[in-house]
């Protein structure tokens, strides 16, 4: 009989890219992982970079106009608002309530979303039932009705928000980790690794989770941009963050009444939101796309 | 001499720039005539699809033909554009997909699909559509053609399916019909049943029939004449007569030896210890319970007794529905059986319950049919070797030492730990699920339709490996196959199994030379390549 070739491919030519090359070749992610990565700084650094105290008051420079309007000045490169605050500053500031926000809320809800959904995949029956029943009924409940309702009863404060958010918007993680878990279960590989004795937290710990991993982020930054959108409507209808804390919304909403004459007090917090939003949305895309294992290689 | 049917010229058909050899297809020429069957033969990869794909114009967008032509009845269909080319299909060259559970549209009924192709094709009013449906379901054997008719494809078997797309294929009495791999997905008595349907058609159609396979068996069976394709170029053509009994290129010849073949002189005597038991192992099912409705029952499993001493090979062979997945399922406990027992060493395996059982399951691991889904994608061949013998109290460094150990013995580098399973091919994982259910040891191993995903050469090399690793270890292996030639070939005794009952038992001597069941003896005569015996490679390389 004729031998065959055994060996196996040549290492170097095949040994494949690693994760981080092959997001780092995806031009989404690149672009949203540095804006991102800009405006973490921002607000990490804020108390360093922000010119001004973001509270502190002035009422002989109100409204004050950006520097790019014939009668700004670089002195408030982004202008002042109704109470002659630094816009600049509140704008840094702000990044912080945002980001805040955003990451509490995909720990919270990641967790309660990705622990009902795994459990409700794997085990079926009975407890995807029950699952599934608790699902419904978080679908049917309007977030911003919950969350108007909630901060009515306590009012409204950053930590209100946080957990609002938290536990509400895990309806996604649930209902995609529980198919793609529901998918997996009958893989092979799970039935191997029961047949070899391993105990079900570890199976589900080592061998499920590293595979639906890639969901998991993709998820995790859809509902954080989501998050961040709701915080800011919110604030907008005055329910969340309260004044005078900086937070872009907010800001949305105080600008208001300016909307006329002075509709940059609105534009800014406005793009804002959008270029955080964007950032986190074409990453998630990007994740998307590296981690999908037929790109590997 | 008639004229050629389709006359291929130099074909070329390049791939995308990424993959691992410049062209799918390079420098392919054949000629094929009316009332003949040409067998495109090879292993996966060998380009044998791509072939039948260019002249269906169907090639997938990353393929481009880079020169050559295909002359169909005079005309170049490389150079026909898109539309011209449309109205061919299916009217003048038409083809017969792989798998009938996933080429017919689950919303339509069988008649509305195959009148479809009149509608398309053709300005025939309705009562004639459904007069020459009906003929053609007459025509591809079909039991019960209104029935058929109005029935959707999941109310229908899978050879049932497979008979209504060459139906489909033959309703415009095409003068070329392309074949790929339509048997393939089908049961061995099915497949019988297919190939004398196609060898029917050619006659009573004058058509030409290009036939895709990799089985040297089904080539024997129907070729008139034979392509033998390797990596994209063809090695070897000539009559069915010339290739299977004088081959010439050592790449068919390869491939003839590879074709699986009961394994001559007397089996080796057994010892009496008996490594496992079962006795009236059985498994109902019941399906489709509703609030309102009562469930149905299926006997998946009827009580089966079994033994299987120490170093025997038992081979267990069933179509699709006879039971033998189950079986295996409950053995290994993914599925908990209603009633009997599994005796392994001293200890009843059926008793308990499963997380008790966790301790137990050293003693007996399975290969799986499919090696790309059986391997963890996301964890390194080390990792996924080391988990199990981990589990059972084996320290890291230990079960490393083993693993690497064992990685010699399926006979890959000992680097393969460090890697993933994406970066090996099927034969390869395969023997890495070897090697991982060997990790601890076990003293019983089932090999659930281990190699019928894996191509014929790589089939024999991975039988080969198992036999040996049994000699070498007195292991006990459970060979679970719905192909009584790979049975033949490593078993020492058969388990016939039909509709969930065990229908005959024996030496593979005994149920090949004397089957007592009809079931058996069915099987046995639709095993395809009867009449054929492998010419002796020696003495014509000699």
């Amino acid at each position: 009989m004729t031998s065959l070739d055994l060996s196996l491919p040549k290492a170097g030519t095949v040994r494949r890219k690693g994760f981080f090359a092959r997001a780092m070749a995806n031009p989404g992610f690149l672009f949203g992982a540095i804006l991102l990565g800009l405006i973490v700084t921002m607000a990490i650094l804020a108390p360093l970079i922000a010119p001004y105290d973001p509270l502190a008051q002035n009422m002989l420079r109100r409204t004050v106009s950006p520097f790019w309007m014939s009668d700004g000045n670089w002195a408030h490169p982004l202008g002042t608002d109704g109470l002659g605050r630094d816009y600049l500053s509140r704008i840094i500031y702000g990044a912080r309530i945002s980001l805040l926000i955003g990451i509490f809320t995909v720990i919270c809800s990641g967790i309660i979303g990705t622990v009902m959904g795994v459990l409700a995949g794997y085990f079926g029956g009975k407890v995807d039932l029950a699952i599934n029943f608790l699902i419904m009924t978080r679908l049917t409940l309007p977030v911003v009705m919950v969350a108007l309702a909630v901060v009515a009863l306590f009012g409204g404060s950053l930590m209100v928000v946080v957990l609002v958010l938290g536990l509400l918007l895990w309806d996604r993680f649930a209902v995609v980790m529980r198919s793609a878990v529901m998918q997996i279960r009958n893989q092979e590989y799970i039935q191997a690794a029961q047949s070899m004795g391993y105990s079900t937290p570890k199976l589900l710990f080592r061998e499920l989770l590293p595979n639906i991993f890639d969901r998991l982020a993709v998820i995790a930054t859809f509902e954080m941009a989501h998050a961040i959108l709701l915080e800011a409507s919110l604030s907008f209808l005055g329910l969340g963050v309260q004044p005078p804390t900086p937070s872009w919304g907010l800001m949305v909403a105080e600008g208001r009444q300016y909307l006329l004459f002075d509709s940059w007090l609105i534009l800014i917090p406005g793009a804002a939101i959008c270029a955080l939003v964007l950032a986190i949305n074409m990453m998630g895309d990007g994740l998307r796309d590296a981690m999908a294992p037929d790109k590997r290689n | 001499m008639t004229e050629p049917l389709l006359s291929v010229r130099n074909l070329t058909v390049d791939l995308p720039a990424s993959g691992d050899r410049l062209h799918a297809v390079s420098g392919l020429s054949f000629d094929m005539y009316p009332n003949e069957i040409v067998c495109v033969v090879g292993e996966s990869g060998s380009g044998k699809s791509v072939t039948a794909f260019t002249a269906m114009g169907l090639l997938p967008k990353a393929l481009k033909v880079a020169g050559g032509e295909m002359l169909f009845e005079g005309r170049d269909l490389l150079k026909m554009s898109r539309h011209e080319h449309a109205g061919l299909r299916g009217k003048r060259i038409s083809m017969v997909f792989q798998e009938p559970m996933t080429a017919l549209n689950p919303c339509f009924t069988v008649g509305d699909q195959i009148e479809e192709i009149f509608r398309t094709h053709t300005k025939l009013s309705s009562a004639e559509c459904k007069a020459r449906t009906m003929a053609l379901l007459e025509e591809v054997r079909l039991p019960d053609p209104p029935r058929v008719y109005a029935s959707y494809p999941h109310q229908l078997s899978g050879g049932q399916r497979q008979r209504i797309v060459i139906a489909i294929a033959l309703a415009m009495d095409p003068k070329l019909l392309i074949a790929d791999e339509p048997t393939t997905a089908l049961d061995v008595t099915t497949q019988a049943q297919i190939l004398s349907l196609f060898k029917t058609l050619k006659t009573t159609h004058n058509a030409g029939i290009l036939f895709v396979t990799h089985d040297f068996d089904v080539v024997a069976e129907i070729a008139d004449r034979v392509i033998v394709m390797q990596k994209g170029i063809v090695v070897e053509q000539g009559t069915a007569e010339e290739v299977l009994n004088q081959p010439q290129h050592p790449y068919t010849r390869q491939l003839i030896a590879a074709v699986p073949r009961k394994r001559e002189g007397a089996a080796p005597p057994l010892q009496e210890e008996i490594a496992l038991q079962v006795k009236g192992l059985s498994k109902t099912f019941h399906l489709g319970r509703t609030l309102t409705r009562k469930a149905r029952t299926v006997h998946a499993l009827h009580p089966t007794d079994f033994t299987v001493r120490k170093g025997e090979t038992l081979g267990i062979v069933g179509e699709s529905g006879s039971g033998k997945t189950t079986l295996v399922r409950c053995l290994i406990r993914l599925l908990d059986p209603d009633e009997g027992e599994i005796w392994i060493g001293d200890r009843n395996f059926a008793k308990g319950s499963r997380e008790s059982l966790r301790a137990a399951r050293k003693d007996i691991q399975i290969v799986f049919q499919d090696p790309y889904g059986s391997l963890n994608p996301r964890r390194s061949i080390g990792e996924q070797l080391i988990g199990a013998p981990m589990n059972f109290g084996v320290s890291r460094d230990v079960a490393w030492e083993r693993a690497k150990r064992l990685m010699k013995i399926v006979r890959l580098e000992e680097e393969a730990l460090y890697r993933y399973p994406s970066q090996f091919s099927g034969g390869q994982r395969q023997r890495i699920c070897i090697a991982r259910a060997l990790m601890v040891e076990p003293k019983v191993l089932i090999a659930d339709e281990a190699v019928s995903a894996l191509d014929v050469s790589v089939q024999k090399e991975v039988l080969q490996l198992l036999a040996d690793i049994k000699r070498d270890m007195g292991l006990t292996i459970l060979f679970i196959t719905h192909d009584l030639r790979v049975a033949s070939q490593i078993c020492d005794n058969l388990i016939v199994m039909s509709h969930g009952k065990i229908v005959e038992r024996g030496t593979v001597d005994q149920v090949f030379g004397d089957a007592q069941d009809a079931y058996t003896r069915q099987l046995l005569s639709a095993m395809p390549g009867r009449g054929w015996e492998v010419p002796d490679l020696d003495a014509l390389s000699a």
